[in-house]
């Protein structure tokens, strides 16, 4: 898939901090500059100084042959994310942004999906790398941390164990070294009397226990890049505050990228530096949090929006999204929103049903991008969308 | 007992002068469980709930606020009778129902529904949708045989739901459609009140605000009364008039809406607001006042004493671990609004910025 904003993905200089290649600098004062040289893929690879994006994913798809069809999980997903960044992906449940995480750690079935465009993570490319190399990178470089702490610790092995194995894998060490390793990371991740802890199973952890134990083992290999899939989705919101302050102050202190996988809009609030809005398997609007969440520029972020109801305002009655997201299978023609979206009759002819919006700067320039065809969505939101959201 | 149900009774005074159409009083749930210890057994009991009292007005919606294992859905159970309590009354209109066997409940059955979380496994899937929908309406005899398909049809259309697809099985249909049915069923026998046992905690965002319309629709279309349990504090402001905030098995903060939210009293309540990710920041309100309770909550086998929340509370003293609060009005406090804590104070600036 060729869409025009993979078109500049090699333009974007090294020296520019935190730019992303593609989609337009992330700081909102950068901007593209298409003049400079093209740049090598190797020297891409980590500075400490976290000026250069540390995964870069371009133009990534990815599909699932199945007996009634192809699958387009994910149609043409740009983003960047540099080190000591974190970037939220958004989106409901069959977005494809899960999907697209677990593309960057390798973990689909080679069989059964059909992936391409590129996903660099470090500078080497992770679309089409033999899993053998695979393995080095993951829990090594990436690490993930999963939802549901309950089923992805395994009940048989002592947390302790299983922290030490992750670091065993990559590190050449006795196991007296690994333990010593894991004790740490139980203290650095806030477990209380670490040595008891060690020994024990992960049935006698409690939900937010057992999810810094996977906090822990994700991150005891020093990753760069944290991949977090609702990490807090299973949690009470006592314990949810928690772990949030605990991801942001581990990413203050080891300077890693997050890439944040919710559907929680409040959560995204408090976390994200950048935001990504995924509908359908693409990306309708990316930008930083402030722009996405207080400037938004597409009808589907608007009904995200004003579908929440927030604990600082009793609003009146919700207005949430109409009708159902669409199957993957049989996208609608044109914009994948048209079916749900309020204000197809604001765009002159058929454009919404027949065209593809094309993933565009907001505001002619600038990090701000959105899919949507309505040409005057500063004075739609501010004047309709904005007065209702309070 | 005396203490909670007088103090109960002051608050729902304060409230309403009618008679509410559900009164609950120090409803008690222990669950007995056997643990090994040495070479004996030892007896110990789980106090899921401990002592629980509130009113539920006639069309009103009582929210049911707190983390897991606090205890919310086991009272939302026992009020619908699927679990039979180990102590305390629940008056609906009157009669207590607590400890009524199955034959004389049945006529209460009707009048108590409950629509659960999980819409995937709440349904049978074996069932068709015309069927389940149906079946409490045989049960009851509330419909004449031949009008069945008839009065399904009219349910599924007052949920949003095409008629036409009453014969399909729950498989066929999205999350925020399962729940629909969960809803019709409930619905099929003309409740009066309705325990909503976190029903959109399973849902996207933008089916979960189509949902919650719904619901508030039938509240004020047909006057049905709410008891909605949640842990979602936006979506509990969103519906109900009356808060109860549970924590370990005991209302720790009770009140109207506006005041549980604009000025808190118990340190827990005050906690669990402050914790809530709020999406005002971005939009340049100023970031609230953030208090991080530190570990887990208790083991409710085995409870603190005194008051339960101290061994989380900034606030704790000796007081605390001796003698346990009453539920009972604070100095501070409007009508209707109680705290149980030895050092109730409002706190304002929570999320009054945005209000």
């Amino acid at each position: 898939m060729t869409t025009p904003e993979n078109e500049g993905r090699k333009d974007t200089p090294d020296t520019m901090v935190g730019t992303v290649p593609g989609d337009g600098p992330v700081l909102p004062d950068a901007k593209r500059n298409p003049s400079i040289a093209t740049r090598e893929r190797r020297d891409t690879a980590y500075t400490p100084s976290g000026e250069t994006p540390y995964l870069v994913v371009q133009d990534l798809t990815v599909q699932f042959p199945t007996a009634d069809g192809l699958v387009s999980a994910v149609n043409g997903l740009s983003y960047a994310v540099p080190l000591g960044r974190t970037l939220a992906i958004v989106g409901e449940s069959g977005s494809g942004k899960s999907v697209s995480s677990m593309a960057v750690m390798g973990l689909h079935d080679r069989k059964r999906t059909k992936i391409s465009g590129s996903i660099q993570l470090g500078g080497d490319e992770i679309v089409g790398m033999p899993e053998n190399e695979l393995m080095k990178v993951r829990g090594d470089a990436v690490a993930m941390v999963f939802q549901d702490p309950q089923s992805s610790l395994h009940p048989l092995y002592t947390v302790g164990n299983q922290i030490s194995e992750a670091y065993r894998v990559h590190h050449k060490v006795s196991k007296d070294v690994a333990k010593k390793r894991a004790l740490e990371m139980l203290d650095l991740v806030g477990i209380p009397n670490p040595i008891r802890r060690f020994k024990q199973y992960p049935h006698e952890f409690s939900g937010g226990m057992r999810q810094r134990a996977m906090i822990a083992m994700g991150l005891v290999n020093d990753p760069k890049l944290v991949i977090a899939d609702e990490p807090t989705t299973a949690l009470d919101v006592t314990v949810q505050a928690q772990i949030l302050d605990l991801l942001n102050n581990l990413q203050k202190e080891f300077g890693s990228a997050i890439v944040l996988i919710t559907h929680d809009l409040g959560v995204v609030a408090e976390m994200a530096d950048d935001v990504l809005v995924m509908y359908a398997g693409r990306c309708v609007e990316y930008g930083t949090a402030e722009d996405v969440l207080a400037r938004p520029r597409m009808p589907y972020t608007w009904g995200l929006l004003e579908s929440i109801p927030t604990v600082s305002a009793a609003s009146e009655k919700l207005r949430p999204i109409k009708g159902l997201p669409p199957s993957l299978l049989s996208l609608p023609g044109g914009c994948s929103f048209n079916p749900r979206c309020p204000y197809t009759d604001r765009v002159k002819g058929e454009r919404c049903t027949t065209d593809l919006p094309e993933l565009l700067p907001v505001d002619g320039a600038g990090a701000h991008t959105s899919r949507c065809h309505l040409h005057d969505k500063a004075s739609i939101y501010e004047a309709e969308v904005a007065p209702r959201l309070g | 007992m005396s203490k909670t149900v007088r103090n109960a009774d002051a608050a729902s005074a304060g409230s309403s002068s009618a008679t509410p159409l559900l009164q609950v009083r120090d409803l008690k749930m222990h669950f007995p469980i056997k643990e090994a210890a040495g070479l004996g057994r030892t007896r110990k009991v789980v106090q899921a709930v401990d002592g629980v009292s509130f009113d539920l007005q006639r069309g009103g919606s009582l929210g049911l606020v707190g983390e897991s294992g606090c205890g919310k859905s086991t009272t939302g159970r026992m009020i619908t009778r699927l679990l039979t309590p180990t102590a305390g009354q629940i008056l609906f209109k009157g009669t207590d129902i607590a400890q009524l066997k199955e034959r004389e409940l049945r006529p209460f059955r009707r009048e108590l529904q409950i629509v659960f979380q999980d819409p995937y496994s709440s349904l049978n899937p074996r069932q068709t949708v015309s069927n389940i929908i149906s079946t409490p309406l045989r049960v009851h005899n509330l419909v004449k045989k031949g009008k069945e398909l008839e009065r399904v049809q009219e349910l599924l259309e007052r949920v949003g739901l095409n008629p036409e697809h009453h014969n399909r099985y729950p498989n066929e249909f999205s999350g925020g459609q399962r729940q629909r049915i969960g809803i019709a069923r409930a619905l099929a026998v003309e409740p009066e009140v309705i325990i909503a046992d976190e029903p959109v905690s399973a849902l996207d965002v933008s089916i979960q605000a189509q949902v919650m319309n719904l619901l508030e629709d039938l509240r004020r279309d047909l006057g049905i009364a709410f008891v909605f349990i949640a842990h979602d504090l936006g979506v509990v402001r969103h519906f109900c008039d009356q808060v109860a905030v549970m924590y370990l098995g005991k209302i720790v903060e009770q009140g109207p809406r506006e005041q549980i939210y604009s000025a808190p009293q118990h340190p827990y309540t005050q906690a669990l607001l402050s914790a809530a990710p709020d999406l005002g920041t971005i939009r340049g309100v100023p970031p609230k006042e953030r208090i991080r309770l530190v570990g887990d909550v208790p083991s409710p086998i085995d409870p603190p004493s005194g008051c339960r929340f101290r061994t989380r509370c900034w606030k704790a003293e000796d007081i605390c671990a001796t003698q346990e609060p009453p539920l009972m009005t604070q100095a501070q406090s409007g009508p209707g609004h109680t705290a149980a804590c030895h050092f109730a104070e409002p706190k304002i600036d929570l999320t009054a910025a945005t209000a």
